[in-house]
């Protein structure tokens, strides 16, 4: 029934599910991370922020966990080139999210304010490092990594953290840091009352129109400023293929032949602008819930867009053209790809399910009485 | 080309990182099925100290469940940062239990964590046994698939090499799930993770017996421990996995490194108890022999011979060379794949690709090895004996003295005089960090015993890393060991502040310290 072709195609649009599962989920962790110290002025603010997450969090970070399974097995080459090739950006990431797990179970178990402080700064780390990071490989994806195949399929890599720091990835850091701080504003929002749910508002108001200005800049920038990639030789999409067997050729403006090919593909943008700039609204007339799913359509509108642009390239290499990894050359095997698929039908409904369950056990606003009632149990 | 510093440095880390993601992991493993048959105790007698047992023991399950996820996030992304060429070579193998993992297990665990801690007054009580048992359930899946990967590291089956795209491709999904070495992996190392929890609650309760605190509270907490230590250390011994030791060339090679066995011996083969090896001569000086015993414990029989380093080391010779002749062919075929000639003669060979490889650490080519450097390989093709001698004896020493401490703790509950036996109640104490000393060293046996091989037969270590510079290896070792060991630091002093606190930290006014109208926290 999967021809290998047909499965590739769903292993990349499961692949984007999966990022965009990841960014709807933990992305306002992250972001809520980013406001911690700003938004809660008091201790009891603060935890109060804290446990509008705290009980949830680590679900969300598993979709990151699971991504990185995922891609290990149905995109194997692509985990194996990317992950060491952008090493030092890598282990940036790692070392703050350590922070996270520890920020919230250990930061309310000791009383002593310093310590706290100290934990809550942990936390502000452990969110904005990884959406920096985060937005940061998008954008070198989609400029290309210097990285270089040899005979072997092994990897080289040139290039350190610094030269990942160029002025169009730096602005998709700026695009992606203004998005998180959105989606978790406006989860905040929900989730709490009175002087939070004011400061968040505010918060959703400005970062709403920084995103859509920004993003709409970016756009701009990959017309014209930056050099898309197209495959030139003819490739056969049905048999187990080697990434060194076909010609790409770099370009101005090549990202965009997508939407020519599949104009449909224009609506990702348009969602994107047009969610995003309505959940403002909908936040200010106290419809959490709505402007919830607002932002987060902005949020899968942003990946499908950058995801969608880039199709079928899932790594371009500005060093090698021809290194270049797309769904085509970097897939595991046909075997692999239906058993994997056969384990996601499978497990990922049980798994939307049961945290939907958990998320129906924990709703409800978190308000600073609760904390002060149960200054022990809750984080 | 790839140093050996990067290659060393490589392994260094993973050993740094992955051992010290062992010091939580068989906590949380068998702590969370203490707290569910705590809390089953809890739900069927509603009596109210099976709640604050599970909600206190779970206090010290959090501080060091966040550790767990900590550092076990690293685990997930460091074979793409730094074992790339190995990722590329088997992930199409090797990623599948791990993505697997991700979607059965990680995400079970990790919802449901939350929920266990917030979750007591917005659920029914069977909801939240419900809850307890399924964060339980999480951790046991996870290590199953992990222990699924692992063990095809050591015995790679259903899978085959395919030149067009230079990897090892999977063949059979039911066969790396039915892997025998998984089997015994799996119950070895979560029976291992439950000794871990039990002699955790074990040990802390008798402190508080010792100390005549919250008696009430330590003597169930004690019973408990104690059945369920006796329980899971006799699997872990009955079932140790020296069992599947016999499956695989890499796992007899490991067993006759633990055993010294530099000769093969007449079956039933003697085991050494103790003895100090000396691979110069490859001999064992003073060695103490107990007759027939590693026969009968390795291959469950009294006739089958246990091969001896010699034996190994011969069949090796073959395999290299068969080796060579693969490789050459392999290079013939991707210059020219409709070769038929060298097609055939390749298909031939491919099982013994992975020693031709071997020699890559010598000479680039492989084919123009001197016999010189072919012998180098032969020698490099086990691992070392003194490390496996050591680690081994002294896991097992650890699992011996457990199992006294397990079955005297259940001897005297069940003439309900455990807290009495004050040396028995020191003892146990004191022998808190044995289960963790036992861990470790296993985790050496079974990885370091892998050696020359990230993949066994298949992929050489040298060969798996990713092409990183000495330098990125520095830093990154320096920035794991002080993140890890700061957080391990603040982790520690925790887990002590809870412990002394001990159930009065739930502030529910009826233990010890709040008795005593002192407030500590």
């Amino acid at each position: 029934m999967f021809d290998y072709e047909v499965l590739r195609i769903i292993w990349w649009g499961l692949l984007v599910f999966l990022v965009c599962g990841f960014a709807v989920m933990d992305g306002f962790d992250l972001g809520i991370g980013m406001l911690l110290p700003f938004l809660g002025k008091t201790d009891d603010e603060r935890r109060v922020i804290i446990n509008t997450i705290g009980p949830t969090w680590e679900g969300n970070q598993t979709w990151l966990v699971t991504l990185g399974g995922i891609t290990f097995g149905a995109w194997s080459i692509v985990y194996a080139v990317l992950f060491s090739g952008v090493y030092a950006g890598l282990l940036l990431l790692l070392f703050a999210l350590f922070l996270r797990p520890v920020g919230f179970d250990y930061r309310s178990k000791v009383e002593s304010p310093k310590w706290r402080s100290f934990w809550d700064w942990g936390l502000f780390v452990g969110g904005t490092v990884p959406a920096v990071v985060l937005s940061l490989a998008v954008g070198n994806l989609i400029v290309g990594l210097p990285f270089e195949l040899d005979a072997d399929l092994r990897s080289t890599y040139t290039g350190g953290l610094f030269d990942l720091f160029q002025l169009f990835p730096l602005l998709c850091v700026l695009v992606g840091v203004s998005l998180f701080l959105m989606h978790g504003a406006v989860y905040l929002h929900w989730k709490t009352e009175s002087f939070i749910a004011e400061r968040a508002q505010q918060v959703i108001r400005v970062s709403s129109i920084l995103f859509v200005l920004l993003f709409l800049l970016a756009g701009v920038w990959v017309a014209f400023g930056i050099d898309g990639y197209r495959v030139t030789s003819a490739i056969d999409t049905s048999i187990t293929a080697n990434p060194l067997h076909k010609t790409v050729e770099k370009g101005a403006g090549l990202w965009l032949a997508n939407y020519g090919t599949y104009p449909w593909l224009l609506l990702a943008p348009i969602i994107t602008v047009i969610a995003a700039l309505s959940a403002p609204f909908f936040t200010a007339k106290q419809h959490s819930a709505t402007a919830f799913m607002l932002s987060s359509l902005a949020m899968m509108g942003a990946i499908v867009t950058a995801g969608g642009s880039m199709f079928p390239f899932m790594l371009p290499s500005s060093l090698s053209a021809v290194s270049s990894l797309t769904i085509w050359d970097a897939s595991a095997s046909h075997y692999t790809m239906k058993m994997l698929l056969a384990a996601t039908i499978v497990f990922m409904p049980i798994v939307i399910a049961y945290t939907s369950w958990v998320y129906r056990i924990m709703r409800g606003k978190v308000t600073v009485e609760q904390i002060q009632e149960n200054p022990h149990t809750l984080y | 080309m790839i140093t050996t510093e990067v290659v060393d440095l490589s392994r260094l880390q993973f050993a740094v990182t992955a051992m010290y993601h062992f010091l939580f992991v068989p906590l949380t493993l068998g702590l969370s099925f203490i707290l569910a048959i705590m809390e089953s105790i809890y739900v069927m007698t509603g009596r109210q100290i099976y709640k604050d047992m599970t909600r206190f023991w779970g206090k010290l399950f959090g501080i060091n469940f966040a550790m767990g996820v900590t550092t076990g996030l690293t685990m997930e992304f460091q074979f793409g940062t730094n074992w790339s060429y190995y990722s590329h070579y088997v992930g199409d193998i090797f990623g599948v239990p791990l993505a697997i993992e991700g979607m059965m297990a990680f995400f079970l665990e990790s919802t449901f964590v939350g929920l266990f801690f917030f979750g007591w007054d917005r659920m029914s009580k069977l909801q939240h046994l419900s809850t307890t048992w399924l964060l339980a359930l999480g951790t046991s899946l996870s290590a199953l698939w992990i222990l699924i990967a692992n063990a095809w590291m050591q015995n790679p089956v259903g899978a085959a090499f395919n030149y067009d795209t230079m990897r090892m491709e999977l063949t059979s999904l039911s066969d790396i799930f039915f892997n025998p070495v998984a089997q015994v992996k799996f119950v070895h190392t979560v029976a291992a993770g439950y000794v871990t929890g039990s002699m955790f609650v074990l040990g802390i309760s008798a402190l508080y017996l010792l100390k005549h605190r919250d008696v009430a509270f330590a003597r169930r907490s004690f019973r408990i421990a104690s059945g369920f230590g006796l329980a899971a250390v006799l699997s872990v011994i009955v079932l140790g996995d020296e069992s599947g030791y016999t499956v695989g060339e890499v796992q007899r090679a490991k067993l006759a490194t633990i055993e010294a066995e530099w000769e093969t011996e007449e079956a039933p083969a003697s085991f050494t108890l103790i003895g100090f090896p000396n691979e110069a001569t490859r001999t064992t000086d003073y060695a103490i022999k107990v007759p027939y015993l590693l026969g009968l414990i390795a291959t469950r029989s009294i006739d089958e011979k246990v091969d001896g380093l010699d034996v190994i080391r011969a069949r090796k010779r073959h395999r290299i060379e068969n080796g060579m002749i693969a490789y050459e062919n392999l290079q013939i075929l991707r210059g020219d794949k409709t070769n038929e000639i060298a097609k055939a003669i390749f298909e031939q060979h491919k099982v013994d690709l992975g020693h031709g490889l071997l020699l890559k650490k010598y000479t680039e080519n492989v084919v123009d090895a001197t016999p010189a450097q072919i012998e180098l390989a032969i020698k490099d093709s086990v691992p070392k004996v003194a490390p496996m001698f050591w680690s081994f004896r002294g896991m097992v020493f650890c699992g011996v003295l457990m199992l006294f401490i397990f079955a005297a703790s259940f001897y005297f509950n069940m003439k309900r005089d455990a807290h009495n036996q004050r040396w028995l109640l020191k003892l146990a104490f004191w022998s808190i960090p044995l289960p963790w000393i036992a861990s470790e060293l296993g985790w050496v046996v079974a990885e370091y015993g892998r050696q020359p091989w990230t993949i066994a037969n298949i992929l050489p270590t040298h060969l798996s890393t990713s092409s990183l510079s000495s330098g990125q290896l520095y830093s990154s070792i320096a920035g794991f060991v002080v993140m890890y060991t700061a957080l391990l630091v603040i982790e520690l002093f925790l887990m002590v502040k809870y412990i002394r606190l001990g159930p009065s930290s739930l502030h529910t006014g009826k233990y010890y310290f709040e008795k005593q109208g002192v407030d500590h926290v």
